[in-house]
């Protein structure tokens, strides 16, 4: 198949994928049995006060049409308002997703570097100490819950040692950057705001390291198991019998084509990322989308619920689409 | 008469046994993978009579003994309602491991009976299936199962709901490759020309052969599993206190964490030692079942 009619179908699959998950959350929302306007009024508001709301929500209409209102709506990028916030969920969302997109742009290079460098050793050592070592400590960081590991973190490096700030984006006593794409670091650097940007800085290293670590594990797996492939083929042994040195080898021959399946894994940590910055930016007190969630559904404000989590699965599926396509430019076998 | 008999059995299965020890032999030489399995078997063992042996009730308050620092009486400590910890985290053992197991069959379940009637029929049936299993993929499983536990209210069985609803797609997939593979095989033509009818073929014949790479799955899940129910328990979207759950216990000591460090601590610990040694064992399973290795 043409990688033109390959992406062409990717995405008209990705059109269906995307209807069907906005019947997915349509559907958890509208058919289980939650009350959203009984958790607005509280358990004894008078009927006709429910009934008056019900109306205002369109909660009074049946449930296809609401259903067919929303995807109108979602196709026109209305997503509705928010019942806490009143403002327009799309609104909201692009206040507290630059948040989100921040933390984890740092996260995922915190866990690709570290990734990448434990897979290496692990396959050059491989079933030494250094190994074991680097393969506990990847498997480590998936197995420890995230919000414990931040919680723990901030316990040592906030309250005890006093090195790093403790929760927030900034510092009270930082003027914050002016607004322009809403990411504290790129517009503190973007006004000069050389203060912001190293207070910035300062805060996210805790809540990037928790979330990158958490993610490490799969990358190194990867790197770890398909270096051991490379490293076994004729190419490397000739390199090898050339007398070149072993760094040489292992960094420019081998590493170069280990790296392609890696590529494939990026995509699924980003949905791992996106798991974790619910847990971290909830620990960490970060007013990005994970807690906008969070809030939404501790409070039932459904078109907030609705809104959030398709834009999660909107952008997750995105990211994988993309790494489908650039993996199917590396590798043309995977066109089929 | 007997021996011989067992003999004879012995020498019909030789290559199975062969194949057991092999597996074993493998098994013992990833060292990661035993080292996961004994963690594995401990703490399913403190799961079962841990319970009996807990110095105090894990659930009733004691307000006297509230906030205590860890001692010889309250090994890791009380929280803020004078429960002793340890005897919490021990009790908390059994509820994850009805969660894994709950969950495990109910995905396990759901995922197998359709893969098969996907892989097994395919047309029509698969498509629809594949499709929806692309729709459920297309969210990160944490935040799909929020909404669903949001949603049916807060407490275990709906947490257990939750993370069943989210999971079975990978089982299905899997059920799915493997029922198309198996339909094709010369002795499901030779049944067929038996005149076995589908049902027969599909229960007996081909869901079977499916069950083995479903069951590995699920034992790589695993530690997904507890994980993802501690996170919603922690956001108070799961396991509502006072059941002793591990991850709302963690939230339980957050406002406490400067003074009272241990109330969050030790159910953190637990979580992830549990979710080590299933992610070492997983781990090393994948090791194992790597035919590169396999020599």
């Amino acid at each position: 198949m043409k990688l033109g009619n390959y992406i062409i179908k990717r995405s008209l699959l990705m059109l269906l994928v995307m209807f069907g998950v906005v019947a997915i959350v349509f559907a958890i929302v509208h058919v289980i049995p939650a009350d959203p306007v009984g958790a607005l009024l509280g358990g004894n508001a008078p009927p006709a006060v429910v009934d008056r709301m019900k109306e205002q929500l369109g909660l009074n209409k049946p449930l296809f049409i609401q259903f067919i209102d929303y995807i109108w709506g979602v196709i026109h990028g209305n997503l509705g308002n928010s019942i806490q916030s009143g403002r327009p969920v799309v609104q909201d969302i692009m206040e507290y997703f630059p948040v989100t997109l921040q933390l984890s742009i740092v996260a995922i290079f915190i866990s690709i570097i570290l990734g990448i460098f434990l897979g290496i050793f692990s396959a050059v050592y491989r079933n030494k100490w250094i190994d074991h070592f680097s393969r506990i400590f990847s498997i480590l960081g998936v197995s420890m819950p995230v919000f414990w590991t931040g919680l723990i973190l901030l316990l040592v490096f906030y309250y005890i040692l006093g090195w790093l700030p403790g929760t927030g984006q900034l510092s009270l006593f930082v003027i914050p950057p002016e607004r322009i794409t809403g990411m504290i670091l790129v517009d503190s650097l973007l006004t000069g705001n050389w203060e912001a940007f190293w207070n910035g800085l300062r805060h996210i290293i805790l809540p990037a390291a928790v979330l990158g670590y958490a993610a490490t594990a799969s990358i190194a797996r990867i790197t770890r198991a398909s270096m051991l492939d490379v490293l076994t083929q004729d190419y490397i042994r000739t390199a090898k019998a050339k007398g070149m040195s072993k760094k040489v080898v292992i960094y420019r021959h081998a590493l170069k084509n280990a790296l392609i399946p890696v590529v494939t894994i990026i995509g699924l940590t980003f949905g791992g990322l996106l798991e974790g910055a619910v847990l971290t930016e909830t620990v960490f007190g970060l007013p990005g989308l994970g807690r906008y969630i969070v809030n939404a559904l501790l409070n039932l404000d459904y078109p907030a619920i609705m809104g959030g989590t398709l834009f999660i699965a909107l952008i997750y599926s995105l990211v994988n689409l993309s790494v489908d396509l650039i993996y199917a430019m590396l590798d043309p076998r995977m066109r089929a | 008469m007997i021996l011989e008999k067992v003999s004879e059995f012995m020498e019909k299965r030789k290559p199975i046994f062969e194949d057991w020890k092999h597996t074993f032999y493998l098994w013992r030489k990833t060292k990661l993978a035993t080292v996961g399995t004994i963690i594995v078997l401990i703490f399913v063992v403190v799961a079962i009579i841990g319970p009996l042996f807990v110095p105090y009730d894990p659930i009733v308050q004691n307000m006297k003994d509230r906030l205590q620092p860890p001692s010889f009486q309250h090994f890791f400590g009380t929280d803020q309602f004078g429960r002793d910890i340890f005897s919490r985290v021990i009790s908390g053992a059994m509820i994850e491991v009805e969660i894994i197991i709950i969950v495990s069959m109910i995905s396990g379940g759901i995922g197998l009976i359709l893969g098969v009637l996907a892989g097994y029929f395919g047309g029509v049936v698969d498509e629809v299936l594949m499709r929806t299993t692309d729709m459920f993929l297309a969210f990160p499983g944490l935040i799909l199962a929020m909404a669903f536990a949001a949603m049916l209210g807060p407490s275990l069985i709906n947490t257990i709901i939750a993370i069943s609803l989210v999971g079975w797609t990978v089982f299905a997939r899997l059920a799915r490759a493997e029922a198309m593979k198996v339909k094709n095989q010369p002795y499901i033509e030779s049944i067929k020309a038996l005149g076995a009818g589908k049902t027969r073929i599909i229960s007996l014949h081909v869901t079977p052969m499916c069950i083995s790479p479903v069951l590995v799955q699920l034992t790589l899940r695993m530690g997904t599993v507890i994980l993802t129910a501690a996170s919603l328990g922690f956001l108070g979207l799961g396991v509502r206190p006072p059941l002793p759950e591990w991850g709302a216990m963690v939230s339980d000591g957050r406002s406490f964490l400067v003074e009272q460090w241990w109330i969050s601590t030790f159910p953190g610990i637990a979580i992830a030692i549990v979710v080590l040694g299933f992610n070492l064992l997983g781990d090393g399973l994948r090791d194992i079942m790597d035919p590169r290795l396999r020599r």
